[in-house]
């Protein structure tokens, strides 16, 4: 089983991509990859989500806004948190990096290019407002655990970059 | 055995649980914005990781004991967290040295304990790992551009270096209980961790320009319970409010 794709029932789909991350309004929970199972069985739902960083304060709030999305769609639900597979950000879905981006957000490089750029080695990461590459790193942590804060030297807008976790 | 678990579990967590509390304690008072908002975002990340080790304990033990009780309700002795993660802030330096010298060790321990026969433990591993592994290049980074930078921070950094040298010993003695755990492939053998880790803080601080401390004695004592001074008074900050209002929930 490819561990990267979530496995959720089709009725539940859109009711939990509408459910979005209390700390990101314009991604879902699906987008970035927080469900990882939504099951309906006989004792009602079962959805299994994990957490983005161990710290996450998020955590609870989803918890209680997909129990009720649910149920407000008419299921009883269970949620379970789990840690394995741990999270990467490789699971933030195509449409989600998409809604990073034009949130002004920029979308997390490849393992080795965050490196780089979280280390001030290259200016690479892309400015989400002009899209200047001429970039640079303010912090490596930012206004949440999955942050960093870069500011654009073209632009002079300073804006989050989703740091890279695998 | 479960109990000897329990108390594995707890003493992992305690030194997330105790840096973090001293990590927690620079909210709002960080010498720039940026730098407070990274370390109380370390903290952060310590104080999930620890949550996720008392869950598991508390489960174990049942009866009364939660993640609370376990994090709130323990008297000093019963916390088995290292000498140098309750040491007290003093300056900026002296929190980066300290986090540094901790998070070195810390990757090491989990690039261990994730091979643990223990799935929950690997597991708790597998996830913190990513996380600590952008402490270490943080402190890293910092420890280099203090020691390697103006006369100032220079004389900062290897003050800071030369004080907590002394508590670096502690992390690879291994307890009775380490053995046992260590031997039955639950837990790490820490003592295998120390040449590695010497060598990766010796690069940093060769990088920094910052020279060895040349110490022949080193302090031991809070893995088996006997803490420095200063752990009374962060625990008394620490557990005022469930002391105080006992069984208060938010």
């Amino acid at each position: 089983m490819n561990v990267a794709f979530p496995t959720i029932d089709t009725e539940l789909y859109d009711i939990l991509n509408a459910v979005s991350d209390p700390e990101i309004p314009v991604l879902s929970i699906v987008q970035m990859g927080v469900v990882r199972a939504a099951r309906i069985g006989e004792n009602g739902v079962e959805v299994t989500i994990t957490p983005t960083y161990s710290g996450c304060p998020a955590m609870d709030v989803i918890g209680d806004d997909v129990r009720k999305a649910l149920k407000d769609a008419g299921y009883e639900s269970k949620v379970k948190l789990v840690l394995s597979p741990a999270w990467t950000t490789d699971w933030i879905t195509a449409d989600g990096r998409e809604a990073l981006e034009k949130y002004g957000i920029a979308a997390p490089l490849s393992p080795e290019a965050d490196k780089e750029a979280l280390l001030g080695n290259k200016r690479i990461v892309k400015c989400p407002q002009c899209k200047s590459t001429n970039t640079k790193l303010v912090s490596q942590f930012g206004s949440t655990a999955c942050k960093a804060l870069f500011q654009c030297e073209d632009c002079l807008e300073p804006f989050d970059y989703f740091k890279c976790l695998k | 055995m479960s109990n000897q678990l329990v108390q594995y579990i707890c003493g992992i967590a305690d030194n997330s649980l105790i840096l973090g509390q001293r990590l927690g304690e620079l909210c709002g008072h960080g010498p720039s914005l940026e730098t407070d908002i990274a370390l109380t975002n370390i903290s952060l990340d310590l104080f999930g990781q620890v949550r996720s080790y008392f869950q598991y304990a508390a489960e174990l033990a049942g009866e009364n004991t939660s993640e609370d009780t376990l994090a709130f309700l323990r008297k000093e002795q019963e916390y088995k967290n290292v000498l140098l993660v309750e040491q007290p802030n003093t300056d900026f330096a002296f929190v980066i040295a300290r986090q540094f010298l901790f998070d070195v060790y810390h990757q090491l321990f989990l690039e261990k304990l994730q091979t643990s026969t223990d799935q929950t433990l690997s597991a708790i591993a597998k996830k913190s790992l990513k996380e600590v592994t952008y402490h270490v290049r943080f402190t890293s980074d910092w420890v280099i551009r203090l020691g390697d930078g103006t006369e100032e921070s220079h004389s900062r950094m290897s003050t800071a270096i030369e004080d907590l040298w002394i508590f670096t010993e502690e992390l690879f003695l291994s307890t009775e209980l380490e053995k046992e755990m260590s031997n039955s492939s639950v837990g790490v053998d820490v003592s295998l961790l120390r040449d590695v880790y010497f060598n990766r803080v010796h690069s940093v601080l060769n990088e920094a320009t910052i020279s060895i401390p040349d110490v022949k004695y080193f302090q031991k004592g809070g893995k088996l319970g006997n803490h420095s001074e200063h752990m009374g008074y962060l625990l008394a900050e620490m557990q005022y409010m469930q002391r105080t209002f006992p069984n208060m929930s938010w």
